[in-house]
């Protein structure tokens, strides 16, 4: 009841934010939608399948990059085309990556993801002409369902429209998530995550399951990184650098994996620290990383599973 | 014949834990296989439950040859397995272990966007289940936080959800009371009975469990069968006897072959 309370006032939140808060705030709010449809998908892989993926950029970087070079290059300006555009794009790479990197657990995982993450970024540094290199492609406005909105000043754009839209592009992808971790698939991806050997006895097919789970969050991905790019109207590499990845990890490790809103949360929080951090001291990665220790080992569960700790103290990990 | 074993032989680099073994079982036997330390007895209900390949030698389950192709599709095949050591989901509840057995055996492991909540057929499977093994006022309590005891049992029920043919319990009884260990027993035969199990294969140290639940004994000794008889037999036998009860504890593993 009371995370459903706490579900309903973030989302009056969210589409009171434009009308009540700042413009600042309405505008840090739009990475904040972005990052949270990639962190749906990532929990999917991370808190529910238990891989840690630290390639996920790649993803982000491949919607970020398709929205760019088809506004920019190809002429087409529908958010709807782009958000699709990037999906398709998303699974079609994600599908080999996925097949080779299912084969393998653990750090062997994460390094596999890393290394395709890092030929990713490099492609994008080196292929000049179609990504336009470190400087990036700029991302033109889109329109939105169907509609120009080229002459409107661009912070009303941002903080309106573009805003509306972003909003119920979450909700649609929470909903989507919802069932997938309640449905019968979601439940067998749990099995995997706590007991992969168990879970190949009862029938099970464990490295089929992985691979559906590492697809679906790598659209995911792709869809938020897509989102990304209207409000800085630019795409870069960085987008797809490692240290992106690691951000996201970060986002929810500190909100928290075990339950289905925490990274979520863990964007929220991330978002607004570091941009308060950054305001204050040049050195937020500092800070940052002494957060991220601090979570590690005193709230391993994130900031919801501080929030809602249920299980008893001498519950611990084994 | 639900599952034949024929001339299984395994090497681990010199060491040879089975070295010609066959074995047979039928429709309504509860056979134990029993043996030393190092007699090759978890090496073959590894291999009969296609987690090990064996070196040579052939499984056949249910006229169809099985060898190599792997745990998931046998049990889709209708062979389940329990554990030595425990094996369960640790953040899952009781329930939820029991519906994801109901669901891999319902083929609907890929089912995306449906309800897990509102499909029946597994919700109230897995409570006839939890019902029948005795878990059902444990049935929303996350799997680490139960007794030993009922681990093992949720372990077992799990294979049970399956509706298979045949389960191979990898020593069923271990770990727990002797108190516990007739209660898990019973439940076993009397579930087995429920859902029309069909055989039962259990390595299994306790004899007192060994004789009194199953149909028919194998005994075996350094990677071989030594007596494959009923339990009758088996008690008239001194020999057999000597090597498998009388050195229970520290046998002397198997040489090389």
């Amino acid at each position: 009841m009371k995370g459903r309370l706490a579900v309903a006032l973030g989302a009056a939140a969210l589409v009171a934010a434009p009308l009540v808060a700042s413009t600042y705030h309405a505008l840090l709010m739009l990475p904040f939608m972005a990052y949270a449809v990639v962190l749906l998908g990532l929990n999917l892989l991370f808190g529910y399948t238990g891989l840690v993926s630290f390639g996920h950029a790649l993803f982000i970087g491949l919607g970020a990059y398709t929205g760019a070079f088809l506004t920019t290059h190809a002429g087409v300006r529908s958010l709807e085309v782009i958000l699709l555009a990037a999906a398709v794009l998303g699974t079609l790479v994600a599908v080999p990556v996925a097949a080779l990197c299912v084969r393998y657990v653990k750090i062997y995982f994460g390094m596999l993801t890393l290394a395709f993450g890092m030929v990713f970024y490099t492609f994008l540094l080196k292929f000049y002409r179609l990504t336009g290199g470190d400087e990036g492609t700029p991302f033109l406005r889109p329109s939105l369902l169907g509609r120009n909105l080229d002459a409107m000043p661009k912070i009303d754009y941002l903080v309106g429209p573009y805003y509306y839209f972003s909003l119920a592009v979450l909700v649609l992808a929470a909903l989507g998530m919802w069932r997938i971790v309640h449905s019968p698939f979601g439940l067998c991806l749990k099995t995997i995550r706590d007991n992969p050997t168990k879970a190949e006895t009862l029938g099970i097919g464990v490295a089929r399951h992985r691979f559906y789970a590492f697809v679906i969050s790598a659209v995911y991905a792709a869809v938020g990184g897509a989102l990304l790019g209207p409000p800085t109207g630019n795409v870069d590499p960085t987008l797809a650098y490692w240290t992106h990845s690691g951000n996201i990890v970060f986002m929810t490790l500190l909100g928290g994996f075990s339950s289905f809103f925490g990274p979520v949360v863990g964007a929220f929080v991330f978002i607004y620290l570091q941009n308060w951090v950054m305001s204050v001291v040049p050195y937020w990665r500092l800070i940052f990383g002494a957060m991220l220790a601090v979570i590690v080992i005193l709230a391993p569960d994130g900031l919801v599973g501080l929030a809602t700790r249920r299980r008893p103290a001498l519950a611990g990990r084994p | 014949m639900i599952l034949e074993a024929d001339g299984l032989r395994k090497l681990y680099g010199e060491f040879c834990a089975l070295d010609g073994v066959s074995l047979r079982v039928d429709a309504g036997e509860f056979v134990s296989i029993v043996g030393p330390n190092g007699a090759g007895k978890s090496t073959l209900i590894n291999i009969l439950t296609g987690v090990v390949r064996p070196s040579a030698g052939r499984v056949r389950f249910k006229d169809r040859e099985v060898g190599g192709v792997g745990p998931a599709r046998l049990a889709r095949l209708g062979m389940a397995r329990s554990f030595q050591l425990v094996q369960v989901f640790p953040d899952l509840t009781v329930l939820e272990s029991l519906q994801a057995a109901l669901v891999a055996r319902l083929g609907r492991a890929t089912r995306l966007f449906a309800s897990l909540a509102r499909d029946r057929e597994v919700q109230t499977g897995a409570l006839e289940v939890a019902e029948l093994f005795g878990l059902s006022d444990k049935g929303h309590v996350p799997a680490r936080h139960l007794p030993q005891g009922d681990k093992k049992l949720l372990d077992i029920a799990s294979a049970f959800a399956l509706k298979p043919e045949i389960i191979l319990l990898d020593e069923p009884t271990s770990g727990v009371s002797t108190a516990d260990k007739t209660a898990i027993m019973d439940t076993l035969v009397a579930a087995s009975q429920q859902i029309g199990l069909s055989a039962i294969v259990q390595v299994e140290h306790d004899m007192d469990i060994v004789f009194a639940y199953s149909n028919r004994i194998v005994a075996l000794h350094q990677g071989r069968v030594l007596a494959d008889a009923a339990p009758s037999t088996i008690l008239a036998d001194q020999r057999v006897l000597d090597t498998v009860i009388g050195r229970r504890a520290g046998a002397p593993r198997a040489p090389a072959c």
